[in-house]
């Protein structure tokens, strides 16, 4: 070690250096660079709306996923108490609780395909109909494709809590998984205005 | 009064290390996830694009040296202009900008590691792979269809020349996911840098005592999430139009090529930030050191970079006057373009003032930073010009476009670059580089840069459009385009000096000590090359120099912070 290898002070230092949980901060980056790619998708959507030369329309085929949107928005509230029973240590409320955020998302995935299930044989809607189609499965497919990555993730939890191996100290890794359900939510709420309400 | 240790990190225990069979060296590569081995792979991958890049480039030059040349076929000439702008800003420009500050920015914030050390060898490894599958084209595009190998469609890639009827086989495919795969690579990389910085600080590192270089860095790196996603969320929307026969860019079912053209430039034109951001990094911290000053304007350098970041969202459809826009959203780009150039003043500025009344040391590395700083300003004055729509519906599309843009790329980062390597490099081995070769090179590039891209704007003025192949004698460009080849012969001299100092030094450069140019950042305070640890116990400081005060603990920088 070489000496002399001190600097003076002026003042001490007096709040303890503590910085921000990784996990967090680059969640929230993750969330600021897919909220770009869904704003493409978004625009694309509403610069479509309207100039499809054939049928069928949005009034005709697309009905509101009522159902669905209430069990995705719920998920969100069961994965917020999940987290909170983790953090309080109430290792068996941490797992009912992520076990209703994955049937939640589950229900909400099966109503998105039956929808497209109807979409596709009743009505002929197919991404190469037209404009409305190729921007409809797409958005609506980018969004669910990202339900897919959460709800593997929220089984992964789910396994590993059933198996016991999900402790207190493992609060903050759920969280930033939260952060991601969140904002998959978020841009449910987006994608649900500008489809089935603006768009119809 | 307490104490902080700066140089503490060095650990003087170190033994040199032993030899070792080759193929433990490669594995333990292979394998890292060490910021410092991670970075100079990023360095070491963009070096090797670049002899490819330049390689392409020369070619280029030598099919336009005279009139009706017949050196490459046009349709090799297509694949030319267009793997050389890809690679280039890409497999180059990307990657060696990343590169360092993966290399740097945890070594200046007195950090041992970036926050997701494997997500950092995720990203180096997904987007040197991305580079491999962008020349994998040439044997493997022909496809089913025997049809193009290279992509060919420019480096913008407008639709609808890139539909499946227009750009049969696979070399388009090969493009898209190429961009897509690097892509992926730089959002993990940027992720990686901001939440470094955020969260892996040391002791008394608060935002306002970073070293400017991180400020960039942070900048750059949030400028990525914003910028490299929406050309991330076009190649999904163009592989869906070519294989699942979706009608983004089909103008046939109703699409729009325009839609295409404003999602490359949003896009394009802050990306052409992301790579700025950082070279100005490097001359903020060059500068100083070799002015013997401390950097001028601190806060101000950090508005500034901080107001490029945001109004460079707002300027992408200057590269769209051609196109049609209409008056207002023409006003609108014309005035956001404008208002950019004021922070980027700004820099200059406190650059000058930081050399000013100073004792500067023309090494190397502050030749570079001098040849950027005039070079710079000639690409923005260019950039005025062009982001003025009257004077753009004359010249887009021309050999002045194309001019001005390498001005900003080879005369702004690619000096600034040069600046860098020359300045690290002693870090990274150990090692000085040599001064004479460093010289040499800057003389022989400086000459090299300026025959071919000074001229390269009178051919442009003249009426030559970019991306022909040849063209017939007696238009008054065969000259020009003489002396523009003539330029890239020096540029490849320079370049030459520059690969075998790089390498000659390696063995035979004088001893550099660990901290060679008496500088003031904390990458100094560690052994040259730094221990995989960085530190051997993490540094504490007080102010944004903390060698200074170290060095200087009668008259500490912390007295006037």
């Amino acid at each position: 070690m070489r000496d002399a290898a001190t600097i003076p002070i002026a003042s001490p230092q007096e709040t303890p250096w503590k910085l921000p949980y990784r996990g967090t901060v680059g969640m929230a980056c993750l969330i600021v660079a897919e909220s770009a790619i869904f704003v493409i998708f978004v625009v694309a959507y509403i610069f479509y709306m309207g100039k499809s030369l054939t049928g069928p329309t949005p009034m005709q085929v697309l009905e509101l996923p009522i159902f669905g949107t209430i069990c995705l928005l719920s998920s969100s509230i069961t994965v917020h108490f999940a987290v909170a029973a983790l953090r309080k240590g109430k290792l068996r409320g941490c797992t009912g609780w992520t076990a209703g955020t994955v049937l939640l998302g589950s229900i909400f995935l099966i109503t998105t395909g039956r929808e497209w299930y109807h979409l596709i044989y009743d009505e002929g809607l197919t991404i190469q109909t037209n404009l409305f189609g190729t921007t409809y499965y797409s958005l609506v497919g980018l969004h669910a494709t990202h339900v897919v990555v959460g709800l593997i993730m929220l089984s992964l939890v789910l396994g590993f809590s059933l198996f016991g191996l999900v402790k207190e100290e493992h609060s903050e890794k759920l969280e930033t998984l939260s952060l991601y359900w969140h904002f998959v939510d978020a841009v449910w709420v987006v994608v649900f205005t500008v489809v089935y309400v603006l768009g119809r | 009064m307490s104490t902080t240790h700066v140089v503490d990190g060095i650990d003087e225990t170190l033994t040199p290390q032993q030899s070792r069979p080759p193929l433990s060296v490669v594995y333990e590569w292979l394998t890292t996830v060490d910021h410092k081995k991670i970075g100079l792979m990023y360095i070491g991958l963009a070096l090797i694009f670049l002899v490819v890049g330049g390689v392409e480039a020369v070619l280029m030059r030598i099919q336009l040296a005279i009139p009706n040349n017949h050196f490459v076929s046009p349709q090799a000439f297509n694949q030319l202009f267009t793997m050389h702008g890809t690679t280039m800003i890409f497999f180059v420009a990307m990657p060696v900008l990343f590169g360092w500050g993966n290399y740097l920015v945890p070594l200046m914030i007195g950090a041992r590691d970036m926050a997701f050390p494997r997500l950092n060898a995720f990203s180096f490894w997904v987007s040197a792979f991305a580079g491999v599958l962008l020349y994998f084209s040439y044997v493997g595009a022909s496809g089913l269809y025997a049809a193009g190998s290279a992509p060919d469609v420019g480096w913008f890639a407008y639709a609808p020349l890139t539909a499946k009827v227009f750009s049969p086989g696979h070399s388009t495919d090969y493009w898209t996911l190429a961009v897509f795969l690097s892509g992926i690579g730089s959002i993990g990389t940027a992720l990686n840098i901001v939440t470094t910085i955020i969260c892996m600080r040391c002791k008394g590192m608060k935002m306002s005592r970073m070293p400017l270089l991180v400020w960039l860095y942070l900048v750059m790196s949030g400028l990525v999430f914003v910028t490299i996603s929406p050309l991330t969320a076009a190649q999904i929307m163009l592989t869906m139009d070519r294989y699942l026969g979706a009608h983004f860019f089909d103008t046939q079912a109703g699409g729009s090529a325009v839609l295409w053209m404003h999602f490359f430039w949003i896009f394009g034109h802050p990306e052409v930030y992301v790579l700025i951001l950082p070279s100005f990094a490097f001359i903020n911290e060059i500068v100083p050191v070799f002015s013997r000053k401390a950097i001028f304007g601190y806060p101000a350098m950090v508005a500034a970079s901080v107001g490029i970041g945001f109004i460079s969202l707002s300027v992408w459809a200057h590269h769209m006057f051609t196109v049609g826009m209409g008056a207002a959203a023409n006003t609108f780009f014309v005035f956001a373009t404008m208002v950019i150039s004021v922070p980027t003043g700004i820099k200059i500025f406190n650059w000058l003032a930081t050399i000013w009344g100073g004792k500067v040391i023309f090494a190397t590395p502050m030749l570079f930073c001098i040849g950027f700083l005039f070079q710079f300003l000639i690409a923005g004055l260019t950039g005025i010009m062009l982001g003025s729509a009257p004077f753009d519906w004359q010249l887009g599309n021309s050999y002045f476009v194309v001019a001005h843009f390498h001005y900003v790329i080879v005369g702004g980062i690619l000096f600034a670059l040069f600046a860098a390597f020359y300045y690290w490099y002693p870090k990274v081995t150990g090692r000085m580089m040599s001064e004479t070769l460093g010289k040499w090179h800057f003389w022989l590039f400086v000459i090299g840069f300026h025959l071919t891209f000074d001229f390269m704007h009178i051919p442009g003025l003249l009426g030559m459009p970019r991306r022909i192949y040849t063209y017939e004698a007696g238009r008054g460009w065969e000259g020009w385009n003489m002396i523009v080849g003539i330029g890239t012969i020096f540029q490849t001299a320079g370049l030459l000096c520059f690969v075998f100092n790089l390498v000659w030094s390696y063995f035979k450069g004088k001893e550099a000590g660990h901290d060679p140019w008496d500088a003031w950042t904390l990458e100094w305070s560690t052994t040259s090359p730094p221990p995989d640890y960085n530190f051997a116990s993490l540094p504490a400081v007080n102010s944004r120099r903390p060698l200074w005060d170290l060095k200087h603990p009668e008259d500490p920088d912390s007295d006037y912070e």
